[in-house]
């Protein structure tokens, strides 16, 4: 291991890539390399460096979850230099990937509890991992509910999905699209997600709340959990800084003293409180 | 390893040069360019200048390079093959007249590279380097190596530090079995350790503050006015991080060539506000104020929290190379409550 060039990336090959929203993309990525994919291991909440070798890296959580042997999964928005390079690439395709990097969602200390997640647009996919992670345990988990949010009806990822969660009884799926984004035919909530939660009231006995999504939504989120409950350390969320390398070498994603690639990226409420606010 | 003393003519100096040339090494010495001196490869004894406080760049280059190949790629729509810079070979790389500022800055460069997930591009070439310091018999009004645990004659990070005695010999203290190494290759030219110490010929570098108070009190000032206050007229040009020796910030970018190319580690700066624009706009630190803060914090509070060694060696460069005039100097000593007077 120390005599491995960590900068090095792992090749995958797209085996599958589905379209999940106007510019949204997941690929489902494989081990070129038999060996690598068996050594390979990762838990819910750690993220990767994908690149496209002559454009550069991009750095997302791993969205599949780490009950799903033999792949990975990563799904991006088409907005910078590389995402766009990504959003190129075919079927079948090379591309890179580092990791597994950083912390994990403390999911086996939640067993017995329930569980809310919450998440605004492109951040269902950070969320995805620990989603299906706690299905694939489904037995292991009291209520579980998933409130999620996007700009419009287009814009909702991960459509199919969305429609089993919402068929299953084990399962309480409130979407909501923000006001305008509707359409004749949509049939969940209309606004903010965080007045659509306060509305949900979802219990906060026992539970633990997972919160990913735009800066500003967080912030009115947070206020919303507090008044149905939750304490600070009973709600995690999980932070993105610009990244360059992942291991806490290339300096720019810390907050304050914090380095999210490394000490996170996932933080409880209670740890992010004390930190400035520089993320 | 204890140190050893030896002493060293200063006519012998040229033939240490000469055969250190003769065994294979590239030697990196102060070199005249203009009015500066720069750290430079230089082939000839001559090329080597002696007048100079500090070089104008420092010599992290050698361990760190301003861009640095991580691997290179050749690639199909079959196939990716990937070439991996740590299997090149790294020069033996003699550096001749460091101050022991940019000699101690080796240090935290090596924590940062080598701490929690080892770089082993980074220790391949600091394995090959030898660092021959030159204690300091003079210092400028930027100089405060006194004021961050260094001092004109301080051999951290040195395996070998050269001290001009009053006579123009010089003593020579050898800290490291790579230093040995070098002596016993070139035994005849060390003789036995001079009875002169090195004290009385060291410059007088004046203890500007208190790095442990600066620590304490920067502890609770994240949110302080100070900041936007001190920054006011910083450009953002990124200069002060560049010819720092300690500053280690980098970048990841690819460079192509067709179906070509490589990956490279680019030095970056704290100081551009591209450093931590987010895709979406956002930008946790988007004003200059947010940017100082985080050079400051970082080099003397978080850095020293984790490892007890400020990111800093005082070598003054940031202040002097400012185009705007700001003197990290002036901060540390207003954050201690005293005006400076440089």
């Amino acid at each position: 291991m120390d005599n491995k060039n960590i900068y090095i990336p792992y090749l995958m090959r797209i085996e599958k890539i589905t379209l999940e929203a106007p510019g949204v993309k997941t690929f489902r990525l494989k081990f070129e390399n038999e060996q690598e994919a068996e050594a390979f291991s990762f838990k819910a909440g750690q993220f990767g460096e994908y690149s496209i070798v002559g454009v550069g890296e991009s750095t997302f959580c791993i969205a599949s979850s780490p009950t799903r042997k033999g792949y990975i999964e990563c799904t991006f928005r088409q907005a910078g230099k590389v995402t766009s390079a990504l959003s190129l690439a075919e079927e079948g395709d090379v591309i890179g990937f580092r990791g597994p990097y950083g912390n994990t969602f403390p999911i086996d200390e939640w067993k017995g509890k329930s569980l809310l997640f919450i998440a605004g647009g492109i951040a269902l996919p950070p969320m995805r991992c620990v989603i299906w992670n706690a299905l694939d345990l489904r037995e292991n988990f009291k209520d579980i509910t998933i409130v999620y949010g996007a700009k419009s009806v287009d814009d909702l990822v991960y459509k199919h999905e969305l429609e089993e969660w919402g068929k299953r009884p084990d399962i309480r799926l409130v979407t909501t699209v923000d006001p305008g984004g509707e359409t004749p035919e949509w049939k969940g909530e209309v606004g903010f997600v965080p007045s659509v939660l306060e509305k949900a009231a979802p219990s906060s006995q026992n539970t633990i709340a997972i919160v990913c999504g735009p800066p500003i939504m967080i912030k009115f989120t947070f206020p919303v959990l507090e008044k149905l409950g939750f304490t600070e350390e009973n709600i995690y969320t999980t932070l993105e800084n610009r990244m360059k390398c992942g291991f806490g070498k290339c300096g720019r994603c810390n907050v304050g003293e914090v380095y999210v690639c490394k000490d996170g990226p996932v933080f409880s409420y209670d740890q992010l409180k004390l930190l400035p606010a520089e993320y | 390893m204890q140190t050893e003393n030896y002493l060293i003519r200063k006519s012998s100096l040229e033939k240490l040069f000469t055969n250190l040339i003769g065994n294979g090494k590239t030697i990196y010495a102060p070199k005249a360019k203009g009015d500066l001196a720069l750290f430079a490869k230089v082939d000839a004894f001559e090329e080597i200048t002696e007048d100079y406080i500090v070089t104008a760049n420092s010599a992290k280059s050698l361990v760190f390079p301003r861009a640095e190949k991580l691997f290179s790629y050749k690639k199909s729509k079959e196939n990716t093959e990937i070439n991996d810079a740590a299997s090149d070979t790294f020069p033996d790389v003699v550096l001749w007249g460091t101050r022991p500022c940019d000699a101690a800055a080796f240090i935290p460069l090596n924590n940062n590279f080598n701490e929690d997930t080892p770089d082993i591009i980074f220790s391949k070439r600091s394995q090959k380097v030898l660092v021959m310091s030159f204690s300091c018999s003079r210092c400028n009004e930027y100089c405060f190596c006194t004021s961050v645990n260094g001092g004109p004659g301080n051999t951290t990070g040195s395996d070998i530090l050269l001290t001009k005695l009053s006579e123009g010999d010089y003593l020579a203290e050898v800290m490291t079995e790579k230093g040995q190494l070098l002596v016993k290759e070139n035994s005849d030219l060390f003789e036995g350790a001079p009875e002169e110490g090195k004290e009385r010929n060291l410059a007088q570098v004046t203890t500007r503050f208190n790095q442990e108070e600066i620590q304490a009190k920067l502890q609770n000032l994240f949110e302080n006015p100070l900041w936007d206050e001190q920054s006011r007229a910083c450009l953002g040009c990124g200069a002060c991080t560049y010819v720092c020796p300690v500053c280690s910030c980098f970048d990841i970018q690819d460079e192509a060539h067709g179906n070509k190319g490589t990956r490279l580690r680019c030095w970056d700066s704290c100081g551009f506000g591209l450093f931590t624009l987010h895709t979406s706009g956002h930008n946790p630190r988007d004003k200059q104020g947010g940017r100082w803060r985080q050079r400051i914090l970082h080099k003397f509070l978080y850095l020293p929290n984790k490892s007890k060694i400020a990111g800093c060696v005082g070598c003054g460069r940031c202040g002097k190379s400012c185009p705007a005039d700001i003197n990290i100097l002036d901060t540390l000593t207003a954050l201690q409550g005293e005006p400076h007077h440089g």
